[in-house]
């Protein structure tokens, strides 16, 4: 048996691991071995402490061992779990050691739409726990933006548009910001973008993209989007893919607008509607003024034909004849009051006759008077008394030479 | 006067200083004062005057303001050429 092998020579002797690099080096000579994308399922997955990830990818026939570095598996956007349907890129490389041949993964996609689903999912849990996606963060649009910034292709319908619907409504200044909206750069373009603009003296920044597949759009699901739409000064409009699509970016923005076209009539007005406001408005300065002027003057008028001249001679007679009036009366007043008063002293002075003792004396009657005290009664005298007698026209002087004290009355 | 009456300080270099905003707001803040009515003549006349600066104002920025579009490069702004009207046109 041993004849029918060639003879053995020092030189050919391999060791194992000159045989092992041979290996190695035929892999990595092959293109079907070097940068490819391999779809299957993770399974077996272990997540080293030294953040390297291992895992086994493997289909209904095969499977195949897969080594992710940390460096490289850091920057995947989600979790990769087992049972998730992957497409890894890398390339196959022998693992010296054992010889064994592996996947070195550079990255992870999601394989389908349901994947890419869960990804999203994930993402939206995460920042909407976050707060990112809060009414309260959300800024106001400028009502009369001077500038607005587009964050877009320069290429294609979507700045096109954006241009076309202003210019019909509004005049303003657009900046466009040229941005990757599709593939791997996208990510990073975009942020750097929204980054370049809040720098600017901008009014609103719009984020936009025309309508595509969940992939196409996938960049409006990145986190690092998300966060600098939220970190961002000036207000942002997203306006991506068509009006059932929503990204991340959407929920994260100021305003979501269904579309681009959209995203502009959100940003500026209509200039007509302007126009026929302000006419509005001067209308109402005109008529307002007008009537307060006419207001104005009416009550001026009705003032002036109160205080007029005319109208004082009038009042100053009315008040001249109502005091000629009221002096007639006084004087009518001041005369009653006398013809009462004479009437009322005549009468007294009658009375005060009749019941006079002067009176009586001119009936025969006479008064005797002691003193000056009136002699009434016999016992206020004695003989010898000097006494007056008063009759009606003078006075006898006489002496009491005797007295009777028979009643008379 | 009534001090309270926007604009009423102002004088015209203010008022041509204004945003277009800026000048609206306070349009639209005379026409509600004056709508209110129950002022003074004299202050209703201020703000009536007021009112037709800050409209013209408005209007003069409207009329002046034109549509511009520019690209952002490494060097600054250029004139925006949109290339698909270009192509229509073409």
């Amino acid at each position: 048996m041993s004849s029918l092998l060639p003879p053995v020579r020092n030189k050919q002797i391999l060791a194992v691991s000159d045989l092992t690099f041979s290996i190695k080096r035929k892999f990595q000579q092959d293109s079907d071995m070097q940068d490819v994308w391999v779809k299957g399922e993770i399974s077996n997955l272990t997540n080293h402490r030294s953040g390297h990830s291992y895992f086994t990818l493997k289909d209904a026939k095969s499977q195949i061992q897969c080594v992710m570095f940390k460096w490289y598996a850091k920057r995947l956007k989600f979790k990769p779990s087992p049972g998730m349907k992957v497409i890894v890129f890398g390339s196959v490389e022998i693992y010296e050691a054992r010889s064994q041949y592996q996947i070195q993964v550079v990255t992870i996609r999601p394989d389908g739409i349901g994947e890419l689903y869960k990804a999203f999912e994930q993402l939206k849990i995460k920042l909407e726990a976050e707060g990112l996606f809060s009414e309260v963060h959300k800024k106001p649009l400028p009502k009369y933006p001077s500038v607005i910034a587009v964050a877009s292709s320069p290429t294609g319908a979507v700045i096109h548009d954006i241009i076309n619907i202003t210019r019909r409504r509004y005049p303003v200044h657009i900046i466009l910001a040229p941005t990757q909206v599709q593939g791997a750069e996208a990510r990073e373009s975009i942020v750097r973008s929204i980054q370049l603009l809040n720098r600017m003296n901008v009014d609103v920044i719009i984020l936009a993209r025309g309508g595509g597949s969940i992939e196409d759009l996938w960049p409006f699901n990145e986190e690092e989007v998300a966060r600098a739409i939220y970190y961002s000064d000036t207000p942002v409009v997203s306006a991506i893919g068509h009006e059932t699509d929503y990204t991340i970016a959407d929920f994260t923005a100021d305003i979501r607008a269904p579309t681009p076209s959209a995203a502009a009539e959100l940003t500026v007005p209509d200039v007509s509607d302007i126009r026929q406001q302000l006419s509005q408005y001067d209308a109402i300065l005109n008529h307002t003024i007008k009537e307060k002027i006419s207001d104005t003057s009416q009550r001026i008028a009705q003032y002036e034909s109160t205080v007029s001249i005319k109208r004082l001679y009038e009042i100053v007679n009315i008040k001249q004849q109502r005091m000629k009036e009221m002096n007639r009366y006084l004087q009518r007043l001041a005369h009653h009051k006398i013809d009462i008063t004479n009437t009322r002293f005549a009468s007294a002075y009658a009375y005060l006759n009749a019941v006079s003792p002067l009176h009586t004396l001119k009936r025969g009657y006479s008064i005797t008077l002691k003193g000056k005290t009136i002699v009434s009664s016999i016992t206020q005298i004695k003989e010898g008394d000097e006494i007056e007698i008063m009759v009606k026209d003078g006075m006898i002087e006489s002496t009491v030479n005797a007295k009777n004290d028979r009643e008379v009355v | 006067m009534n001090e309270d009456i926007p604009g009423s300080k102002e004088n015209e270099i203010d008022v041509w200083n204004l945003s277009f905003e800026e000048s609206l707001t306070k349009l639209e803040e005379i026409v509600k004062q004056l709508e209110d009515g129950n002022l003074p003549l004299e202050d209703s006349l201020s703000l009536f005057e007021c009112g037709i600066r800050f409209s013209r104002r408005c209007r003069e920025l409207l009329e002046n303001a034109r549509h511009r579009v520019d690209i952002l490069t490494e060097e600054g702004f250029e004139p925006f050429e949109d290339q698909k009207e270009i192509d229509q046109v073409r």
